[in-house]
């Protein structure tokens, strides 16, 4: 292969002289990631990668390899690393099943706007389009689900491509972007030098704070009877969750997050009505359903959130702020718009509402006091709650012990399911990154590889993913790339020996029909895990809980807690899908 | 209804297929589309013709701006414009009276002959759709053998156009996608 020649477009007479020999597409690739800041890879090697891998091992003190036990495992835990830390995730895998494994991955990036660079190898050039071995359509298949998509066919090409793909990733809405390098190209030769002032063909999308648009969104939020700030992921992902504080305090606004904004806000503020939609809390779900100004930032007006569009904030003019224009009109069309990053729009609106006369904004303030007394009467009529047992474990609960023992601090990765919601209703967030979760998508298997992603970011913080015992069985092999790397992960297994939330659906929707829900049939979790190495307890009776779940935080390296919980608890309050949420049950029948 | 949208994106493979694919995947419809080259080698025009209420073609118009590759995005059926198709008509015209009627509708429709042989002529006809269709219509008596047309193309008309330098790379071809409230520019993005 390094015979070959270098597939420059340029003729040799403009190749710049060198002493030394060129390097070659996998060293460039290298040296590129490095230049961009990239210290960690997660991955899996395959025959087309194996240039790469040559080159990884060399640069094996600058970047360091975590090698995974499936790829999409590698996409996830690169998700989670970025979600974490708000820097550039990085996954490489093989072409062909390395690059099909991956889409789920990257399919939950693009969903959730985590920026993340997926490098997959692709056959030779030559062979593109043969069907070759472990031959597939990369830039094909990934294309609906990505921000952008490269196939890099020209090794002179490779530098310039992987610093606009980190910028793509980064910039704007962020998503994940696929790089597809075929073989040769990481083995042909070419120049490479640090790219610092590279023109992109599209110029970064600028957006412009329109002066009479902000002016016009401060009068109406300063003249609101019945506001309430609907707040997504856009506050996490621009890191405005100070400037969205900030404002609702100045104002007394009340703030309900999404499930991808849970952290934004910190739950336990009392400003916070808790989480809006489909399992969100009946305060915040009325809150909205009478409001008469909705101030949505960096959300997406989303299914789970709104329930029945139409109905969804029937009496509330909206003032939406996003940063992808498309967002804006898409599901509900706006009163107001502002196309920004929600920390700079936030800045914004609130340097625009101090300049506002002092005596308007204390009329605000208290023309508002109504809606308060509303707002704490719904609170107090419906809070969050469970029923307690004596001889079952309540999944709420563990949740609930988690906090306490966790003192709300710890980074908290969760799969697909009951558990989520439980985990989205009773652990109360504090800071923003502190919740990793599989939003749009509801990718079951997230949970494992995003907490080791997670934890790689941050070495000596308290990350627990909580899964459920079906989710937990679709990623459990990551426990070893976890143990490799001693990246002491704490599992938390919610087990009911059920698939809970579709069985609850069942039970609610489908007159109880439990058709192919019952996954009693698994392995002993706690062998499992210390089969792979991790420590690990199993709690079946409240009784044990705290010991079990302390023992296995306290650990120092990877531990799984099986939590025999409550077999067919529900998760409540639910708003079924498509209804009004006014449509919300609180309870299961004959309870 | 019908909107043309004119679409400037860079001119490399795989390009097209971003857009078609991305028209597919959020269920929007493609009436025509045709694809051709710009001044610029760097960037492609497409011109697609959708159907939607105006929420619909928002979205589309947005959608289609988001793409990393498409730098403009602009609904030409805002605002006065050309808007021309092609067809190329094999139809039956026997010497004699056919082929005399089939000659006097391409006079009347300003069609042009360019081809022929003893029992059919290949005519070229251009137009607006309507044209393009009636002349169909009134060739279809005769027998039309077989019809390949072209998408839909667009350009704004000139009584409208005030030019607008562009300052980075200040060719012809951007002077026609001056920014409007309609458009979708990457450079403007409301």
């Amino acid at each position: 292969m390094s015979a070959r020649p270098a597939l420059s477009r340029y003729p040799d007479s403009l190749s710049p002289p060198c002493a030394q020999p060129s390097p070659r597409g996998a060293e460039i690739l290298i040296n590129a990631l490095v230049h961009e800041g990239v210290d960690s890879i997660f991955g899996y090697p395959g025959g087309a990668v194996l240039h790469i891998y040559d080159e990884l091992w060399r640069a094996r003190d600058r970047i360091t390899h975590y090698l995974v036990r499936h790829e999409q495992g590698a996409v996830h835990m690169a998700e989670g690393y970025a979600r974490a830390s708000g820097r550039v995730g990085v996954a490489l895998v093989t072409s062909g099943p390395g690059a099909t494994n991956a889409i789920t991955g990257i399919a939950n990036a693009y969903m959730d706007s985590t920026p993340i660079v997926v490098i997959t190898g692709q056959v030779p050039l030559r062979l593109i389009g043969t069907d070759a071995f472990q031959e597939v359509d990369t830039v094909g298949i990934t294309r609906p689900c990505v921000k952008h998509n490269y196939l890099v066919r020209d090794v002179c090409d490779l530098a310039a491509v992987v610093h606009e793909a980190f910028h793509l990733a980064r910039t704007g809405r962020p998503g994940p972007v696929v790089i597809d390098i075929p073989k040769d190209v990481s083995a042909a030769q070419a120049s490479y030098s640090r790219l610092d002032h590279i023109r992109f063909p599209i110029s970064e999308r600028i957006s412009y704070l329109d002066r009479r648009a902000l002016s016009c969104a401060a009068s109406q939020i300063l003249k609101a009877e019945r506001p309430v700030m609907y707040v997504g992921g856009g506050i996490v992902n621009s890191g405005a969750s100070e400037e969205l504080r900030a404002l609702a305090e100045h104002l007394q606004l009340p703030v309900t997050p999404t499930l991808m904004g849970l952290g934004g806000f910190p739950s336990a503020h009392s400003l916070s009505l808790g989480m809006l939609g489909m399992h969100g809390t009946y305060t915040a779900n009325m809150a909205v359903a009478e409001s008469d100004l909705l101030i949505a930032v960096g959300v997406r007006f989303d299914d789970r959130v709104t329930g029945k569009l139409a109905t969804f904030a029937p009496h509330a003019r909206v003032i939406h702020i996003d940063i992808d224009p498309a967002n804006v009109g898409k599901n509900r069309l706006p009163d107001l718009s502002l196309i920004a990053d929600a920390r700079q729009a936030l800045k914004a609106l609130r340097e625009e509402i101090s300049f506002r006369d002092y005596a308007e904004i204390v009329r605000s303030i208290t023309q508002r006091s109504k809606w308060w007394d509303q707002l704490r009467h719904w609170q107090r009529e419906q809070p969050l709650r469970f029923s307690g047992s004596r001889d079952r474990i309540k999944p709420q609960h563990v949740i609930r012990e988690l906090h306490r023992l966790t003192s709300g601090e710890a980074i908290i990765a969760s799969d697909v399911g009951q558990h989520q919601m439980w985990a989205a209703q009773f652990y109360p967030f504090k800071h923003e990154r502190q919740w990793i979760t599989s939003g749009g998508l509801g990718a079951m298997g997230f949970g494992v590889p995003a907490a080791i992603g997670a934890q790689l970011a941050f070495r000596d913080r308290l990350v627990i993913a909580v899964v459920g015992d079906g989710g937990f069985q679709m990623t459990n092999q990551e426990l070893a790339t976890a143990v490799q790397y001693e990246l002491p992960i704490k599992v938390v297994i919610m087990n009911n020996g059920y698939l809970g939330m579709v069985r609850q659906w069942q039970e609610m929707f489908h007159e109880r029909t439990y058709s192919e829900v019952d996954l009693s049939v698994a392995p002993d979790f706690v062998k499992l895990a210390d089969a792979y190495g991790a420590f690990a307890r199993r709690a079946s009776r409240p009784e044990e809980l705290t010991a079990v779940l302390q023992a296995g935080l306290e650990h120092d390296g990877v531990s799984v807690i099986d939590v025999v919980v409550e077999k067919e608890e529900n998760v409540f309050p639910i708003v079924p899908a498509g209804a009004n949420s006014r449509d919300m049950i609180f309870q299961s029948e004959g309870v | 209804m019908r909107h043309t949208l004119s679409i400037v994106v860079s001119d490399r493979p795989g390009e097209l297929s971003r857009i078609v694919g991305l028209f597919s995947a959020r269920g929007f419809n493609i009436e025509t589309i045709s694809a051709g080259a710009t001044l610029d080698p760097q960037w492609a025009r497409v011109t697609i013709v959708t159907r939607g209420d105006d929420r619909t073609i928002d979205q589309i118009c947005k959608q289609c701006a988001r793409l990393a590759r498409v730098r403009d995005v602009q609904d030409v059926t805002t605002r006065p414009h050309i808007e021309r198709e092609m067809a190329l008509i094999t139809v039956n015209a026997e010497a004699g009276l056919p082929r005399q009627e089939v000659l006097n509708l391409v006079g009347i429709f300003r069609a042009k002959v360019v081809d022929v042989s003893h029992s059919q002529i290949v005519v070229e006809a251009s137009g607006n759709k309507e044209k393009v269709e009636t002349f169909i219509e009134m060739l279809k008596p005769i027998g039309i053998h077989e019809i390949t047309r072209t998408g839909r193309i667009a350009i704004g008309r000139l009584s409208n156009l005030e030019a607008e330098e562009d300052e980075t790379d200040g060719n012809h071809e951007t002077n026609e996608t001056y920014e409007s409230h309609q458009s979708y520019s990457s450079r403007s993005p409301n």
